[in-house]
């Protein structure tokens, strides 16, 4: 074990070397250049035994992570915003065929207007592409979530790709403590890549990606559905072989002081840390306030939130995106799911800063509310 | 189900994906008229009229164009 000071970009890098991945191509983007730079340097230096493929876009990134990924090998990737939204087409692709590539997201928002900061729009916009999500509060969180997400992707029931969210910036550019484990403790734990079923094999021919008439195409949409529901128990198993070797646990969500919470605040990333400074100044003041932090949103965890939530009076869902029209994507999904009496919060677009009052705010809005869905930190005068 | 993401793992798959359910209209040919000039074998774009004149319908669309290219008038396209 070695504790080092590093950004959360260098924290994914680190994992990903240490997952040893044969094929990597990635192209470039604010915030997540840094982890192609990194993973470069890991290669040219041969540190890491890997084909690092300069791709011309993500378009090309992803589609060659296909590729790979059908010769049998394990494959990696790493986008942002922009470069997430261009890479859209193919993600249902790496879905559909699946390929268990593990992919890093440096959390970042959408133009127009163009913004290189922080929000979740980019990867909640890929919720229906057929892919696991995973949203790191910290630089821990975004290493360890590599390693859990190769292993849970690749498992033979599940052969489905992989998101490992962290917030641009916030995550991504900022240094602390993070504790990279052995090759030998990860060998443990991911052991050497074994394709199955959707890849090429010259003593086994077959075709991929073929084209499918009505008469095949519902059925492959449907395993996928199956693999998505299966993976729940896969990511249980996971979590807990996780905890043996390495000794950090994790779960769909994390609870932070929920059990006797009267108002419990659902969000998911980096957020959650300033929420949970929140919570613990509000219950010295004697508040019974609780976080639910969502680390998993696909697949989306009803049956934990629910049981989490059950003793609360009300929620308040802390959303970094927007379907417009409707409201944000954890709080209308939570609507549907679950019987609570719940509010919706707008916030953070485009890297708009939230502080405890903020959290605050929205702990006496939940108490007193008026919508159900409220926009925070916005600018009156504009 | 044998095969996951939609991976083909034996040839011959076209040979299961019939086509036949997209006709509207079957040709229907009378051997009575017919004088063996073979032009609805030659020009049939599917090739599913056999040497007997025997007509495929697993794969016979209807596109009709037998019925056209028939000197005698011996194929009618007539609605399924």
């Amino acid at each position: 074990m070695v504790v080092k000071v590093i950004s959360a970009n260098q924290a994914v890098s680190n994992a990903v070397k240490l997952a040893k991945p044969q094929v990597i191509p990635v192209y470039p983007i604010t915030p997540q250049t840094s982890i192609s730079e990194y993973l470069a340097k890991f290669v040219a230096d041969g540190e890491l035994d890997a084909e690092f493929i300069r791709v011309e876009s993500e378009h090309s990134a992803i589609s060659a992570a296909i590729g790979a990924s059908g010769t049998g090998v394990r494959v990696f990737t790493a986008t942002a915003s922009q470069g997430l939204a261009l890479m859209h087409e193919i993600l249902f692709a790496a879905a559909g065929l699946r390929n268990p590539i593990v992919m890093a997201n440096a959390n970042r928002s959408l133009a127009a207007p163009l913004s290189i900061w922080n929000d979740h729009q980019d990867s909640i916009s890929q919720r229906d592409t057929g892919w696991m999500q995973i949203y790191a509060e910290n630089g821990q969180e975004a290493l360890d979530s590599i390693l859990r997400s190769y292993k849970i992707s690749e498992n033979s029931d599940i052969l489905l790709p992989s998101m490992v969210c962290l917030d641009g910036f916030i995550l991504t550019h900022t240094v602390e403590p993070v504790d990279i484990p052995s090759q030998e403790l990860v060998d443990n734990f991911l052991t050497e890549y074994k394709a199955h079923e959707s890849y090429l094999d010259p003593q086994d021919p077959r075709s991929l990606g073929t084209f499918t008439d009505p008469n095949y195409y519902m059925e492959a949409r449907y395993q996928i559905q199956v693999a998505m529901e299966k993976s729940r128990k896969v990511i249980e198993k996971v979590n807990q072989e996780f905890k043996e070797i390495f000794g950090r646990e994790y779960g769909f969500i994390e609870e932070y002081h929920c059990d006797d919470a009267e108002i419990i605040l659902v969000a998911m990333g980096s957020l959650c840390s300033t929420i949970k400074d929140v919570v613990d100044e509000l219950r010295s003041r004697g508040e019974k306030v609780g976080l639910l932090k969502l680390i998993s949103f696909r697949p989306f965890p009803k049956k934990e939130i629910a049981n989490a939530v059950k003793d609360a009076d009300k929620i308040a869902v802390l959303d970094k995106n927007i379907s417009f029209g409707m409201g944000g994507a954890v709080y209308t999904e939570i609507k549907a799911n679950i019987d609570v009496e719940a509010y919706g919060f707008i916030l953070g677009l485009g890297g708009r800063d939230i502080t405890p009052v903020h959290i605050e705010d929205i702990v006496n809005k939940t108490k007193n509310p008026t919508q159900d869905i409220t926009w925070i930190g916005l600018k009156e005068e504009i | 189900m044998d095969s996951i993401g939609g991976t083909v793992k034996e040839p011959g798959s076209t040979r299961k994906n019939k086509t036949g359910s997209w006709r509207t209209f079957r040709p229907v040919l009378d051997l009575e008229k017919c004088i063996d000039c073979d032009n609805c074998i030659l020009f049939c774009p599917e090739g599913c009229i056999n040497k007997d004149y025997d007509i495929d319908f697993d794969y016979c669309k209807g596109c009709g164009i037998c019925e056209v290219e028939c000197p005698v008038k011996a194929i009618k396209m007539e609605r399924e």
